[in-house]
């Protein structure tokens, strides 16, 4: 149970301030890679994750948990600390998963035409991530960059309906990137 | 010192988490405006409440903030915003554009080039830049869902058919990654070049109009021109009468009733840093006469 009370941020204000800044960071430089620190939320949640919804959920956020994140212990954790309701995939407005799980990404909210940004961000738990793989350009991005995905499939088809789509979050242990639906993604 | 009455940078925490979100939401589609619930804050609409929120959203102990008003450090709505912070955030200061971390502007781009690392935070009075051709918000959304900006080409026409030239200054409209047309806030349009392939991240904040739009760094922006009348980024003709610089943006002064005027760099800190370094003007005191 006390595990539950603890694993939040000690100084909200300051902590949250600095991780966001790493947020706004990843956002705007697709592909860069930040460390974050201040959340220690339970397994299977990495610390990255734990930042994540931390800084960016509260009660007006419903947060779909896919695959191994939903089980009790998170979602003690999210309600303690954020209070974030917990919804299906379709009403989400933040998404938490391994890539496996939270599949088939078209199923979560891509916002109106009218309203682009009433969609979803994905914070996607990767087992590894580095600057390698697929190639990215964009905004935010000088010429390109590499970064390991899950797959670029899904990423192309969501570049594809720009301006709606989902924004993605990539998080491994204490690191994250961020792939906005704005990157084009490339295979090489 | 910093007033522990307040949350550390005034807003409390739910309300930068929803502005943080917004700016998460802007930098994924750049020139997008993305509606945000604009708070009141302790100073007047008009007076920068949105690059205000803005700031404190980003703001962090570590940042050293410099803070603009058409360029000068100086000036009331500088002095005060700067002022908030310190006693809110209880953030480092300075006037140096290359020292400072976050830097808060009212209508001026600095004259030094920003890199990597720092945040431009504007302040924006009207975020449409269709709202003077259609005063209907239900209009312009559509307008923009559809990417139906002839009548801003039509509006850039009117200039030419009227002037002989585009006589639009400032808040010059620009089309951005060739998605959103977006107002750059009311910067002239000497500034526009500066706004694409910045490494600095521009995050746009309107307090009244609740909106928020943001540049990733290296973007694309393109001021909209036609063929036969290019974009031309103007500037008085002269040069600074206080540190001559013949490349910077310059405000025309007054200096009696009899017609006599100088001409003065915009920008404050570059202004008095290339004095430091031993240029002179026309009127500088010791200068070449």
């Amino acid at each position: 149970m006390s595990a539950l009370l603890t694993g939040g941020f000690a100084d909200p204000a300051v902590q949250s301030a600095h991780a966001f800044r790493a947020l706004l960071e990843a956002m705007a430089r697709p592909g860069r890679i930040f460390p974050v620190s201040g959340a220690t939320p339970p397994a299977p949640l990495s610390v990255a994750a734990g930042v994540a919804l931390l800084v960016l959920t509260d009660s007006t956020t419903p947060v779909h948990l896919a695959g191994a994140a939903d089980c009790a212990a998170v979602r003690g954790w999210i309600a303690f600390h954020t209070g974030a309701p917990l919804v299906a995939a379709e009403a989400a407005h933040f998404a938490l998963g391994t890539w496996a799980a939270l599949a088939p990404a078209a199923r979560f909210r891509r916002g109106e035409p009218a309203y682009p940004d009433r969609s979803a961000t994905l914070i996607v738990e990767v087992g590894h991530l580095a600057n390698a793989g697929a190639r990215l350009t964009g905004p935010g991005i000088a010429t390109d960059i590499r970064l390991s995905l899950p797959e670029t499939a899904a990423f192309q088809a969501n570049r594809g309906l720009y301006p709606l789509g989902f924004d993605t979050i990539l998080t491994c242990g204490d690191r994250l990137a961020a792939l906005p639906r704005s990157t084009r993604v490339e295979d090489i | 010192m910093t007033d522990h009455a307040y949350n550390f940078a005034y807003l409390d925490e739910q309300t930068k988490r929803m502005i943080r979100r917004a700016l998460l939401k802007a930098l994924a589609m750049p020139g997008y405006q993305v509606p945000f619930a604009s708070r009141e804050m302790p100073m007047p609409y008009g007076w920068g409440t949105g690059g205000v929120q803005v700031t404190a959203a980003c703001l962090t102990p570590d940042d050293r903030l410099k803070v603009i008003d058409q360029g000068a450090d100086d000036t009331t709505n500088a002095v005060s915003i700067r002022r908030f912070f310190q006693r809110t955030a209880g953030v480092a200061v300075t006037e140096a554009t290359v020292e400072a971390t976050l830097i808060q502007t009212r209508h001026r781009i600095p004259e030094q080039p920003l890199s990597e690392g720092q945040i431009l935070v504007y302040q924006v009075p009207i975020p449409e830049p269709l709202r003077f051709l259609e005063p209907r918000e239900t209009e312009t959304r559509k307008m923009h869902e559809l990417e139906e900006y002839g009548l801003m080409h039509v509006k850039l026409y009117e200039d030419i058919a009227r002037h002989g030239e585009i006589a639009t200054s400032y808040a010059y409209p620009v089309k951005v990654e060739g998605r959103y047309v977006m107002d750059p806030s009311p910067i002239p349009k000497f500034d526009n070049p500066k706004l694409a392939g910045n490494p600095a991240i521009q995050l746009f904040g309107a307090g009244r109009e609740a909106r928020i739009h943001a540049l990733p760094p290296y973007c694309d922006v393109v001021s909209l021109d036609f063929e036969d009348h290019p974009f031309v980024a103007s500037k008085a003709d002269a040069c600074c009468d206080l540190c001559g610089s013949g490349t910077s943006y310059l405000d025309e002064v007054i200096t009696d009733d009899r017609g006599s005027r100088m001409f003065v760099c915009s920008d404050t800190d570059y202004c008095t840093s290339r004095r430091a370094e031993g240029q002179r003007g026309r009127l500088s005191p010791e200068g070449r006469a």
